[in-house]
């Protein structure tokens, strides 16, 4: 079998640097751990759970959409393409490889997002299963496992205590990530690790139907209190793709950009005439939850929640979406 | 062409009317007789695009103009924002962007045979007049029409010129006179191969009945419509459902007031449509911003019967 000495880590990067990849990598960055471009010198946290999601470098915070040059009472319009540099996303999140079938079908449905589209082709995506998991982790409650890859090209399987990683090419793109690594893989035999086994703490079936049917219950207001609508928790999101679109000029150039959005900022709905459907936080934080669990599995047939964790880690004011899936969807024995 | 969704063409100003206080509506004109062609090949009424400036940004307003005139589109947009205001700013024979048509659209074809009846408040009657005018065009396949349009004042009308036609007669001397032109039949070429009654009007017509009414307290000395608030109007003037479709368009607080008085008159849910205004971005179905309960506004509508909006989660309209 292909294997994967932790310690070469960094090696593997700089091979698929030198192949011409743009590598992304969980990397230490200040004291947190980040995915981000990865630079030689860069350290590599593999087994860490990100700051950010992968969906980073699918679906940036920030795009040019539009390009145009302003001359007089006039406007030109540019060519705007995609910015899709051939990338490998190094040991991804199983949930975050998993979280790119909901982008995949959001841009993908009625017509073709060429931006995502783009960059989602020039990127191969290599998961490490988890070895370990926190109390936050929930991806067993949502469908997924912290030992698959779905989504993924390549699975880097967790081996010999943690010195290891075994390789196991999923894809043509995942193959060509082996093939351009080099020395940095070796052949070999190892014995793999057990992988983290979160608790289920909800049934997401019965989450979805209490959903279906309580749009107006008063639990809203209680589960939502402590939301201040800071945007973290869709902004860290995996599976967040709600966006806007602004244009911003100069004299002689407009660029239009779509930037992250999210369904809890009080802006998001308000329309010119003042009127505004989701006029408090409980009826924003109730769209969080309705999409997620309700409305997007109407539509695509998956839930839009992969159980990352993230948004809990993130909340400065406590707010943790699987206590509240817990809360409306009480297992058996609970 | 472009495969970016996002791309808008570039429209011209070719005329451009005021028709109430910051309300304004743009005769606009392709400059791309490509897109052009695209458009009226899939615009139906009740479709919408995105009007902007680039710099500006863009805004959703409906197509106000109806797809059996296809040398030009029309909206008709108050100004009430960056983008708006960046809009009204234009002037004729300047450049304007846009994308579209988007959305679902009305099943004209299907009331084939029926009468009609458009209901509509204030900046509300735009979505509506592309439907008017596409069933004035075909005018013979449909049965009666009538109209009832209300607003806070008489000043917040629009439309004047049209509603005076329509009506057969100027329920008040609007002050604007025909200067507001909104058209003179010279320059409108006819779908159907002239007359007056396949053009934009130019003398009141006897086949719609036309209501006007204002808020309580919008009235001019000289006012000789209603005084009532729309649902109330529309209670007074009791028309009959019987093989007659409901088409309904005004702020939340109207649709939400008027619908009663529709099922009190009669009315199946299925018989009464309604086009929703939610704030969109992308038009197509990904930016996430329009969605309610399980449909995208965007993609699902804007048109909906009433029997498919009360399925909606009513406290995200």
């Amino acid at each position: 079998m292909k294997l994967l000495d932790r310690s070469k880590s960094t090696d593997f990067a700089a091979a698929l640097a030198a192949a011409g990849y743009r590598v992304a990598a969980p990397v230490s960055d200040g004291g947190l751990v980040r995915i981000k471009e990865w630079a030689p010198g860069a350290e590599i946290a593999a087994s860490e759970m990100p700051l950010n999601s992968m969906k980073d470098f699918l679906f940036p915070r920030t795009e040019v959409i539009g390009r145009w040059t302003l001359e007089g009472d006039g406007f030109a319009s540019q060519d705007v393409r995609p910015d899709a540099p051939k990338t490998a996303v190094l040991f991804a999140k199983p949930c975050d490889a998993a979280a790119l079938a909901v982008l995949d079908a959001v841009f993908n449905w009625d017509c073709k997002d060429c931006f995502y589209n783009a960059k989602r082709d020039a990127a191969a995506v290599a998961v490490l299963a988890c070895g370990s998991a926190d109390e936050h982790c929930f991806c067993t409650s949502v469908g997924g496992s912290p030992g698959e890859a779905h989504g993924a090209d390549l699975l880097f399987r967790p081996a010999d205590g943690g010195l290891r990683m075994i390789v196991e090419p999923l894809t043509a793109k995942g193959k060509a990530l082996a093939d351009a690594a080099g020395s940095a893989l070796s052949e070999g035999q190892a014995q793999a690790d057990p992988i983290a086994r979160p608790a289920e703490r909800f049934d997401p079936g019965k989450a979805s139907a209490w959903l279906a049917s309580n749009f107006e219950s008063p639990l809203w207001k209680e589960l939502s209190l402590p939301c201040l609508g800071c945007g973290a928790c869709a902004y860290a999101c995996p599976a967040c793709h709600c966006f806007d679109i602004q244009d911003e000029g100069s004299r002689s150039e407009s660029v239009r950009c779509r930037n992250w959005d999210s369904c809890g900022f009080g802006l998001f709905t308000l329309h010119a005439g003042g009127h505004n459907p989701r006029a408090d936080q409980s009826a924003r934080w109730r769209q969080r939850m309705m999409h997620k669990f309700s409305y997007f599995p109407q539509r695509f047939g998956r839930l839009a929640c992969t159980g990352c964790g993230r948004c809990a880690r993130l909340c400065q004011a406590g707010m943790d979406i699987a206590r509240a899936c817990a809360r409306i969807s009480p297992r058996e024995n609970a | 062409m472009t495969d970016n969704l996002y791309q808008p063409t570039t429209l011209r100003i070719a005329d451009s009317r005021d028709e109430a206080p910051d309300v304004r509506t743009f005769r606009l004109e392709f400059t791309d007789s490509g897109y052009r062609s695209e458009f009226f090949r899939r615009y139906r009424v009740g479709m919408f695009g995105l009007y902007g400036l680039p710099g500006a940004g863009e805004s959703v307003f409906c197509v106000a103009s109806p797809p059996t005139r296809t040398d030009h589109i029309e909206c008709t947009f108050r100004k009430a924002g960056r983008v708006t205001s960046a809009l009204q700013d234009r002037e004729i024979g300047q450049t304007i962007s846009f994308r579209g048509p988007y959305g679902n659209s009305f099943p004209v074809d299907s009331w084939k045979g029926r009468d009609l009846l458009f209901i509509a408040g204030g900046i509300a009657l735009p979505p509506l007049r592309s439907v008017i005018w596409n069933i004035l065009d075909r005018r013979a396949d449909f049965g009666k029409v009538a109209i009832v349009y209300g607003a806070r004042t008489v000043a917040d009308l629009v439309y004047k010129q049209e509603l005076a036609e329509w009506g057969g007669r100027i329920p008040t001397a609007y002050g604007g006179g025909t200067s507001s032109g909104y058209p003179s039949v010279g320059r409108l070429p006819t779908a159907n191969g002239g007359g007056t009654s396949s053009g934009y009007p130019s003398v009141g017509r006897k086949d719609v009945d036309l209501t006007l009414t204002v808020d309580p307290g919008g009235e001019t000395p000289d006012w000789k419509g209603k005084i009532a608030f729309v649902p109330t109007a529309l209670k007074e003037s009791a028309p009959s459902s019987e093989n007659c479709t409901a088409v309904v368009c005004g702020p939340p607080i109207m649709i939400k007031l008027t619908m009663p008085v529709l099922r009190g008159l009669g009315f199946e849910p299925k018989d009464i449509y309604t086009t929703l205004e939610n704030r969109m971005k992308c038009g197509v179905g990904k930016c996430g911003r329009c969605n309610a309960g399980g449909v995208y506004v965007c993609k699902d509508g804007p048109v909906f019967t009433l029997e498919q909006f009360q399925s909606l989660p009513q406290g995200d309209l």
